[in-house]
């Protein structure tokens, strides 16, 4: 198990002072200005070193993405955006780092900022958190005032701007581009891509985009060195990771662990076990509801790391770990999944815009019995053609939990179907 | 898709302004974006609208459109889009309560009966008194079921304990933010494992 020295986030429950003087007791803030004076190549050499992979879901290396920006400013300067449009169904992480630890976020922007040679940061954050938007506000006003980030902040000689942009509900604002037209002022609906944001992201302009976690974890990463967080964890899947486990356990929690841990352990060890024991597991989404989920077989030896999930054909995807057990009625929980992919396309790409709102409805029939067998393969069929057709993720998102569903649950389904097909006789 | 629209039935007034102090607050948030690029502010402005007279008319949208000088369809688009902005009034208590997987699976549907029995009206329904609506994931899914009621989060709500917080915003008595269990934020209940500074 993780030991308490070589967790990231020391306030992750509140506990503590969430500002200014608190951040700087856990070593926050601690001569930024040695880090960014060590310049952009290193930090970013450093944070490739470490293997960070993002912590939004997609597990792109964090290090390869900073990298990515044109290496001068030219006519258009450089913004970094920071994705906080936490609304992955099982995630509430980032919640966390901006209510208790919103000084770890501030700093990551400032040296993420300085890294990808950027004057200005936006930090989006969903609308619903009003109380963190206040509580992260403060930290950057706390900021500012010690002069650690406005006009040659920490003494670096660069000049940083952080602004806070709140959403106001839209779930697809948590694709990158989406969340870039939102900060427009537009409707948030993906773009294409090519152009990538590090070429034409926010106003034009070079921009990238990351997650909460991975931009405050930055600090403690340099802080501490590359070898440190990429001593944590299994090879190509490094360092500490916020879980979030949710549903039928019985002490729902959010903890700090290293990457890899079993699935299992993290349940026995912090959530006080599954409800009624680990026998009475049914399944489990281990990334967050877009991720299919993991019948208990698969549960009972799994990894929690991006490759160890991806080899039994689900994901890590934000670490949102939803547990379902024997009273669960499976086909139920994913309609209801069904219903909150629909609610939330965009509705700019038909397959997902269409295809969304008919898979809800399989499935609500399905969830009644009132379907045919052979609609289980029509509706895995459909899922398979929305999945890689449209401009953004949403369309793969609403399709795999579905797909996850028949693939590990089929006779369940047609036992649902074949009760009622034999009480109709 | 999410689109939401005005009510017919709702009288829309004939105009709009920001007071004084909300125009202030307005200007902060304009210079938060480049020059040029003033149209971004649109979000925070329409819900400093919003938060001036609880509500978005037509009016309001108008009258943003012609503060950052943009074409009004522009701002209706972005005002029927996202899911906060409120294009009818709404009642005294705004329950918005998430029904979505993490919170499904530990008894939403009871918390949903208890709003339902305390206010006296279902669920997409609204009277002068209190709005209830299911919204989708609120991202406090270790402390479900949740509900968010203005700008604050109900958290590990029970029937019971969502009954008494509910029974207590109606009769105006003072209720307690945040988790109904006394549990601290997203620490496991009764106490953490981790973080116990013996490391």
């Amino acid at each position: 198990m993780l030991q308490d020295k070589d967790r990231i986030f020391t306030n992750l429950y509140g506990i503590q002072d969430p500002f200014l003087k608190g951040a700087q007791a856990r070593g926050d803030w601690d001569n930024t200005k040695a880090i960014l004076d060590k310049g952009p190549e290193w930090i970013i050499d450093q944070m490739k070193a470490s293997g960070l992979r993002g912590r939004g879901g997609a597990g792109f290396s964090t290090g390869m993405k900073w990298s990515f920006m044109p290496k001068e400013v030219g006519e258009r300067p450089h913004y970094l955006v920071v994705n906080a449009d936490e609304g992955e169904p099982g995630t509430c992480k980032d919640r966390d780092i901006m209510r208790h630890d919103p000084h770890k976020l501030v700093e990551g922007c400032l040296i993420a900022s300085y890294a990808i040679r950027a004057h200005t940061c936006y930090i989006y954050i969903r609308g619903e958190f009003y109380r963190e938007a206040e509580a992260l506000q403060r930290a950057i006003d706390e900021a500012y005032a010690a002069g650690l980030i406005g006009k040659n902040a920490s003494g670096s000689g660069w000049d940083f701007d952080l602004f806070i942009h709140r959403g106001m509900g839209a779930y697809v604002c948590g694709e990158e581009t989406a969340l870039i037209n939102s900060i427009e002022g537009k409707k948030g609906q993906p773009r294409l891509k090519p152009p990538f944001p590090a070429g034409v992201g926010v106003f034009g302009c070079p921009t990238t985009v990351n997650n909460v976690e991975s931009i405050a974890v930055a600090p403690t990463i340099l802080r501490r060195g590359a070898d440190w967080f990429a001593g944590l964890g299994r090879p190509n899947n490094t360092g500490t990771k916020l879980f979030c486990i949710s549903g039928h356990v019985n002490k729902p929690c959010n903890v700090e662990e290293e990457m890899g841990i079993p699935l299992k352990e993290l349940i026995e060890k912090h959530c006080g076990g599954v409800r009624g024991g680990w026998d009475n597991l049914l399944a489990i989404i281990p990334g967050g509801s877009s991720v299919p989920m993991l019948p208990k077989n698969i549960c009972d030896d799994v990894l929690m790391d991006f490759d160890s999930l991806r080899a039994v054909q689900s994901g890590l995807g934000t670490a949102a770990v939803i547990v379902m057990d024997k009273s669960t009625d499976l086909v139920r929980a994913i309609t209801r999944l069904a219903k909150f992919y629909m609610h939330e396309s965009c509705g700019q790409c038909t397959p997902c815009r269409e295809g969304s709102g008919w898979m809800w409805r399989v499935m609500e029939r399905m969830s009644q019995g009132r379907a045919s067998v052979e609609e289980i393969d029509m509706l895995f069929d459909v899922s398979k053609q929305i999945e890689g057709h449209t401009i953004c993720a949403l369309g793969d998102a609403a399709a795999w939990p579905i797909q996850g569903l028949i693939r590990h649950f089929r006779p369940q389904i047609e036992e649902r179907l074949g009760r009622r097909a034999q009480a109709a006789e | 898709m999410s689109s939401h629209y005005p009510d017919p039935n709702v009288p829309q007034p004939e105009t709009f302004a920001f007071t004084p102090e909300v125009m202030e607050q307005a200007k902060v948030f304009i210079a938060k974006y480049p020059a040029g690029r003033q149209r971004s502010a649109v979000m925070p402005l329409l819900d400093l609208a919003q938060r001036q007279v609880g509500w978005l008319s037509r009016a309001a949208m108008d009258y943003i459109a012609d503060l950052l000088g943009m074409p009004p369809i522009k701002v209706y688009e972005v005002a029927t889009f996202y899911t906060m902005y409120r294009l009818r009034p709404v009642g005294k208590h705004h329950v918005q309560l998430c029904t979505n997987i993490s919170c499904w699976l530990r008894g939403s549907d009871d918390v949903k009966r208890a709003a339902e029995e305390v206010f006296g009206i279902g669920f997409g329904q609204s009277n002068d008194e209190a709005t209830l609506e299911e919204v989708e994931c609120a991202g406090a899914c270790v402390n479900a079921p949740v509900a968010q009621i203005g700008d604050d989060y109900y958290e590990d709500l029970t029937y019971d304990n969502a009954k008494a917080l509910f029974q207590a915003l109606k009769d105006g008595k003072p209720v307690t933010v945040g988790s109904q269990i006394g549990r601290q934020t997203s620490c496991p209940e009764g106490g953490p494992t981790t973080l116990k500074g013996d490391a």
